[in-house]
Formats: structure tokens, C-alpha cells, sequence
């Protein structure tokens, strides 16, 4: 400015002239005049704050609840749980589990628990007029009784096996199993091979072990009886103390496949949920990209709308510089705008990322979980880029000229 | 607000105040002019004199390039632009053509903002806006908004704005130049009221009626000062002011008071003498 700013220079006797301070109210007032006199231009530019807000808080509620409903799940299910797989040789030859298998497992200390399932080579088909070749990827395996108490699921539908029918020509289908041949309740027939086989079960899905979603399960002594089944597991289940997971799982192998434990495979089913759990990460951080994006493009509408607002009201900056407002105060008056602004974005836009994230949870089933810190950071990202957007604006109205200001058109 | 009368302290002192601005157009050239406080003078001049010019320097909105400023007694060129806010929002007030009203706030929020840059509450803000606007007999219009106002009305609500914080000095530039001769006459009516209640008057006009119902009339022209018709009379007043503080002070305030109430009659001729050449010139352009 022309004149050199001097900092309360003596008024000669007077008393000294000090600016008043605006209270909170009034600054606050002040800056919602301008958003009240134009509401429809306040709606649009708060929309572009509001869509990055929401989108930032919906992408972190949901991975958020998405996360925590996996470990939930895993919780429920247990880490506990290991497998052991029959596999092959050296010389590419199979390597089947002695029968006495299970017997061995459970004898390792820490194990509490032990069972298993055979393949058995029967071929499913829905009735006999279908040709045996088109078997619908159903396969059949043998299942201890015990098997279900080892996964901790229960049959959707019907019965399980149990030891008065494990003997008998019936089965329990995997869900998918189920669906592919065409069957909702228990109670019909099927063919394996050249038996009919009534079904009497249907399992849910097998969170831990999905393998068994596609399978029709038979009592161990029916599959021998029935389908020529050698009696050997192929798949052993054991559960142990968490603790102890790690010992057990170093000593498995040895235990099932004295000899040749480089064929048998070890693995926590856990494994592959926890690292779902993980995974997400990469579109979260992409989606939050987008978000910050929408962000950035709604922080220049806003200074777009306060560049405008300033120049509009060139007449009622000067006019309040004649009544006695100092340069903070006109300042001031403009960033609580732009901060005003964009609070009433970010506000706006945090509910309806709330509401999408509550939304999209209850149609997945899930506990909706929106994380404070995404809200507080949302917060944060809003009065920062109130201020940011206001700065310029708000100098410039500051800076205007009062007798220019007062006669602008 | 002190009831003071005319030759008292003075309440604006320009002493050589010229104003410069680019393109070498000097809008006021060695401009010095005393107006007193209870003083209400009329300004007039042709288009583009520098009556706006001087109205703004002395409203300390406009620096003057050079010449001293004195205002309330604060000598404008020495203070920083926060001091001189402080100093318009405690004793200046202003009064524009255009009335500068807030479109979306009605009359009493309006004339509160006159208060808003003093550290007035809020409270007492609205209290003093409301008997601000019965004092210019809007108190029937107190939650109108300005579309809902007409012209008079809203110059009046602008004239509550200008006198509810009681400045020292009300700076009016054309305050009637928008509006028709009804509401014109009842906003000088307005004037002279506030006038005759103590405040000091400085206003703008074309018109040569209104010019000449005011006790005192500066005369414009390429931005110098080329009538006063209170020069005299306040150079005389001053001079009396000074003897008085040597000799007693009741004789000579009689004595001045006498001599005033003289002179001011001799004022009034000359004005209608004045008003007289106005017209011709009104005629000849
Ligand atoms: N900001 C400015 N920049 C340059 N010149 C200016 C500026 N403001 C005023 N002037 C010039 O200064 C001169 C005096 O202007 P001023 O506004 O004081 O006239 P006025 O007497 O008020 O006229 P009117 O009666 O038409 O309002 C004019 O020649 C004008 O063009
Ligand atoms: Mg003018």
C-alpha cells in the first residue's frame, strides 16, 4: 500500500486509537453473510467438498468394516485349525497317509483334536439317465463323524453323519455341490457310481476349507462297503492350542509320513482369511487417491466461489472499511466464509459417507465400522482446505482499496 | 456527544492538501479548510472538482499526497491503517449516494453493522440501531428489508447507520443525488435535525436549493477552494476563542457569541447572493 504502515504512532494527548476486537459470534456472523445472501452457489461448491469427503469416509468405513468382519470370522472359526495333505514323492509317485493317520496325530501332545477325509473314486451324477461321464466337478470323499466338530460348522439343512448312518449308501453335499446338482432339500437320490445314495444333509459354506464346498460326503465304512474305498486319509484335520500351533505344525509332517514328510503338505487354512484381511489394502489406497482427488477439486471450486464473492462485493468490502473495519477484520470475514464453506461440505459429506458405509454393510451382512480417526481426518482435511482456498481471496479483499471498493459497479 | 455550538473546537483541519493521482490528474490542489465542531456545511462545485476527493481524505478513506489531515484532533498522517479504521469506526460517519445497504439483512441489521467495528456487544448494538431508526421516524420499518424500503426510506436507514455509533463528524456525499425532491427535502429536514442535536455536518450536493438552505457553503472548482462562505467567520471565531484564553472567560464567550449570531446574518446575505450566481451558471452550462 502507498502508505508505510506505522504501529500505533502517539495521538498527542489523545487517547490512543485501538482497533476493537470482533467476539467469536460476530466473526462467525460475518462470515455467513455472504453464504446466506447466495445459497444456491454455496449448495454447488459445497457438493465438490462434500462427494470427496464421503467418498474418503465411505472407502475407509467400508475396508474398515470389511476387515473387521474377516476378523470376526476368524476369530469365530479359529486359528488353531492345521491340515495335513497327502502328496507325492520324490519320483512323482502318490504317497498315501497310513490309516492310522489320525490315531498318530492325536497323540502329539498339544493336539486336541484329530480327523480326516478319504478321496474316494466314486462318480456323483444326478440320476442315472445323466451319462457318468458328466459328473458336474462334483467329487466324493469319505468324512469321519467328528469332521464338522473340527471346522466348527454345522449342516445348513438336514442331518450329518453320524454312527448310526455312516454304514449306509447316504450322503451330506457341500453347498456347491448341492446347487450344481440341482438340489435344495435333503430327503432326494442321487448316483455315485452304480448306488443310489439319498442325500440327508446339506452343508453351509465351509469358510476355512472351500475344497469342501464341492463334495459329497460319506461315512467311512459306506465308502469302503460301497465304492471300494482303501480306508486311507488323504486329508488330515487337527486342532491344537493356539499357542502351540507353530510346535505342532513343526512336528506334523514327521508324524503322518514318517520317511517321506517332504511330501506331505502342512498348511493353516487361517492363513488364506488373515491375508484376505490384508489384501484390500491396495484398492483402499486407490480409492482414497480418488477421494483425495474429489477433495482437491472441491477445494479450488470453493476458491473459485470466494474469488467470485469477493469480487461481487467490492461495494460492501469498502463499505465496511468506511464504518471502521480494519484489513484483519475484512480477512478475517472472508476465510471464516471459505471455512464455513467448506465445513458445511465436510459435514454433509462425512453423513453421507456414514450412510454409505452403514448402507453397503447391512447389505453384505456386516458390522458396520466407520474408524473416528476417518471422520477426524475429514475434519482436518476440510479446515485445511477452507483455509487454503480462503487465504488468496480473502487478501485480496483485504487489500482492496476503500475508495475504489466503494465506487466499483 | 457533547451540544456544542459553531467555533468551538475544530473538528477537521486540511492545512495545503493536495491529492495527485496517476496520469497527473490533481483532484485537490493546496486545499485548507476548518470546519468546527456543530458545524453543517455544504460542499458544492462542479462535476469532477475534487469534491469527492476532499470528502474521502477527510474520511481518511484517501491519504492526500501531500498536506496535513487532522481529524477529531488525530493527526491523520501518522497513523497506521488499523488506527484509522479505529478512528472511523469511533468518529466518523458516512453517508454515500448509492446508500450501500445489505440486501438480505433488514433495517435494524443494517444499521447495527454501524457499531459492529467499535466493540459494541451485540445486545446493545441492536438496542442503539433500533432508536437510531426512530430518530429518522423509520421505527414503523425496523424488520424491512432494503427491497422493501424506498429510496428516501433506505438513505434514511443508511443516515441511521452513519449517526448510531455518534460520531464526531457525518460526511455525506450526495446523500439526496438518488433520490426525488420529497424524499430529498425530508432527508436535509433529517440533517438539520441532527444538526441542531450537536453532530457536525459535511455534505455533498448539487443542488442549489438544498446548498443554500445550509449555514455554510465551500465552493469547488479544479480542485481548489475558490468560495468560503465560513472562512471568515471561522478565522474571526478562532481569533475570538484565543483573546478569550488570556482574558475572563464568561465576557468573552458573551462577547463571541454576539459577534457570531452578527455575522451569521451577514453569512445568510451573502449565500443568497451566491445562490443567485449558482443559478446563472446552472443557466450558462
Ligand atoms: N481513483 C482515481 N484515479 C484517478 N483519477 C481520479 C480518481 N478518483 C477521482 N479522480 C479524478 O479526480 C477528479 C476529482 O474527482 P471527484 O470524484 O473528487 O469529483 P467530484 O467533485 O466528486 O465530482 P462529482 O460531482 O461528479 O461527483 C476527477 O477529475 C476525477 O476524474
Ligand atoms: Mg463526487
Amino acid at each position: 500500500m502507498s502508505r508505510p504502515k506505522r504501529q500505533s504512532a502517539p495521538t498527542g494527548g489523545l487517547p490512543p486509537l485501538k482497533p476493537s476486537r470482533l467476539s467469536p459470534r460476530d466473526i462467525l456472523g460475518l462470515g455467513a453473510v455472504g453464504l446466506r445472501a447466495r445459497r444456491a452457489r454455496v449448495v454447488l461448491s459445497a457438493l465438490g467438498i462434500a462427494i470427496g469427503i464421503a467418498t474418503m469416509v465411505a472407502v475407509v468405513g467400508l475396508s474398515q468394516s470389511s476387515k473387521s468382519d474377516l476378523l470376526a470370522q476368524l476369530d469365530r472359526l479359529g486359528t488353531n485349525l492345521l491340515t495335513v495333505e497327502a502328496g507325492k514323492d520324490a519320483l512323482g509317485q502318490e504317497v498315501r497317509l497310513p490309516k492310522s493317520a489320525v490315531a498318530m496325530v492325536e497323540r502329539i501332545g498339544p493336539v486336541q483334536h484329530a480327523t480326516a477325509t478319504g478321496n474316494v473314486d466314486a462318480k456323483i451324477r444326478r440320476s442315472d439317465v445323466v451319462p457318468e461321464e458328466r459328473t458336474a466337478g462334483v467329487t466324493t470323499q469319505a468324512a469321519r463323524t467328528d469332521l464338522l466338530t473340527a471346522l466348527g460348522t454345522h449342516v445348513a439343512k438336514g442331518t450329518w453323519l453320524n454312527e448310526g448312518n455312516e454304514r449306509l449308501p447316504v450322503t451330506v453335499l457341500g453347498s456347491v455341490a448341492a446347487q450344481r446338482l440341482g438340489i435344495t432339500e435333503p430327503g432326494g437320490k442321487i448316483m455315485m457310481n452304480d448306488e443310489y445314495v439319498v442325500v440327508i444333509g446339506i452343508l453351509g459354506p465351509v469358510e476355512l476349507v472351500p475344497t469342501l464346498d464341492c463334495v459329497a460326503l460319506v461315512g467311512f465304512p459306506a465308502a469302503e462297503r460301497y465304492f471300494r474305498f482303501d480306508g486311507h486319509p488323504s486329508m488330515i484335520f487337527e486342532r491344537s492350542a493356539d499357542a502351540a500351533v507353530e510346535d505342532v505344525r513343526a512336528v506334523l509332517a514327521r508324524t503322518v509320513s514318517p520317511g517321506a514328510e517332504g511330501s506331505a503338505k502342512v498348511s493353516r487354512p487361517s492363513d488364506a482369511l488373515a491375508a484376505k484381511a490384508a489384501t484390500d489394502k491396495g484398492l483402499t489406497t486407490l480409492m482414497l487417491g480418488l477421494g483425495a482427488v474429489a477433495l482437491l477439486v472441491g477445494g479450488v471450486g470453493v476458491a473459485n466461489t470466494m474469488v467470485i464473492s469477493v469480487l461481487e462485493r467490492r461495494q460492501e468490502i469498502g463499505l465496511r472499511r468506511a464504518i471502521g473495519a480494519t484489513k484483519n477484520a475484512i480477512r478475517l470475514q472472508f476465510l471464516t466464509e471459505s471455512l464455513l464453506l467448506s465445513a458445511i461440505g465436510g459435514a454433509t459429506g462425512a453423513v453421507l459417507g456414514a450412510a454409505a458405509t452403514y448402507g453397503f454393510a447391512l447389505a453384505q451382512g456386516w458390522t458396520a465400522v466407520i474408524p473416528p480417526w476417518s471422520l477426524a481426518g475429514g475434519l482436518a482435511a476440510t479446515l485445511l482446505i477452507g483455509v487454503l482456498a480462503g487465504l488468496y481471496p480473502a487478501v485480496r479483499a483485504s487489500r482492496l482499496h476503500p475508495t475504489v471498493a466503494l465506487n466499483a459497479i | 456527544m457533547t451540544t456544542s455550538t459553531p467555533g468551538s473546537a475544530p473538528v477537521v483541519e486540511l492545512r495545503d492538501v493536495s491529492k495527485a493521482y496517476a496520469g497527473d490528474v490533481h483532484a485537490l490542489r493546496g486545499v485548507s479548510l476548518t470546519v468546527c465542531a456543530g458545524e453543517l456545511l455544504a460542499i458544492v462545485g462542479p462535476s469532477g472538482s475534487g469534491k469527492s476527493t476532499m470528502l474521502n481524505v477527510i474520511g481518511t478513506l484517501d491519504p492526500p499526497t501531500v498536506g496535513t489531515v487532522r481529524v477529531a484532533g488525530y493527526d491523520v498522517g501518522g497513523l497506521s491503517d488499523a488506527q484509522l479504521s479505529a478512528l472511523r469506526s469511533r468518529h466518523i460517519g458516512f453517508v454515500f449516494q448509492h446508500f450501500h445497504l445489505a440486501a438480505g439483512r433488514d433495517a435494524i441489521d443494517n444499521v447495527a453493522d454501524g457499531l459492529l467495528y467499535a466493540g459494541v456487544p451485540r445486545k446493545e448494538r441492536r438496542a442503539r440501531a433500533r432508536a437510531a431508526l426512530e430518530r429518522v421516524r423509520l421505527g414503523h420499518r425496523l424488520d424491512h428489508r432494503p427491497a422493501e424500503l424506498s429510496g428516501g426510506e433506505k438513505q434514511r436507514v443508511a443516515i441511521a447507520r452513519g449517526l448510531v455509533g455518534e460520531p464526531d463528524l457525518l460526511l455525506a456525499d450526495e446523500p439526496t443525488g438518488a433520490l426525488d425532491t420529497a424524499s430529498g427535502e425530508v432527508v436535509m429536514e433529517l440533517l438539520h435535525e441532527l444538526n441542531a442535536g450537536g453532530t457536525t455536518i459535511c455534505v455533498i450536493t448539487h443542488d442549489h436549493e438544498i446548498a443554500g438552505s445550509l449555514p455554510r457553503q465551500v465552493r469547488f472548482r479544479d480542485g481548489e477552494i475558490v468560495a468560503d462562505s465560513g472562512a471568515k467567520e471561522a478565522k474571526e471565531a478562532k481569533e475570538a476563542r484565543e483573546a478569550q484564553q488570556g482574558k475572563q472567560g464568561k465576557q468573552g464567550k458573551q462577547a463571541q457569541q454576539g459577534k457570531q449570531a452578527q455575522e451569521a446574518q451577514q453569512g445568510k446575505q451573502a449565500q443568497e447572493a451566491q445562490q443567485g450566481k449558482q443559478a446563472q451558471q446552472v443557466r450558462s452550462r
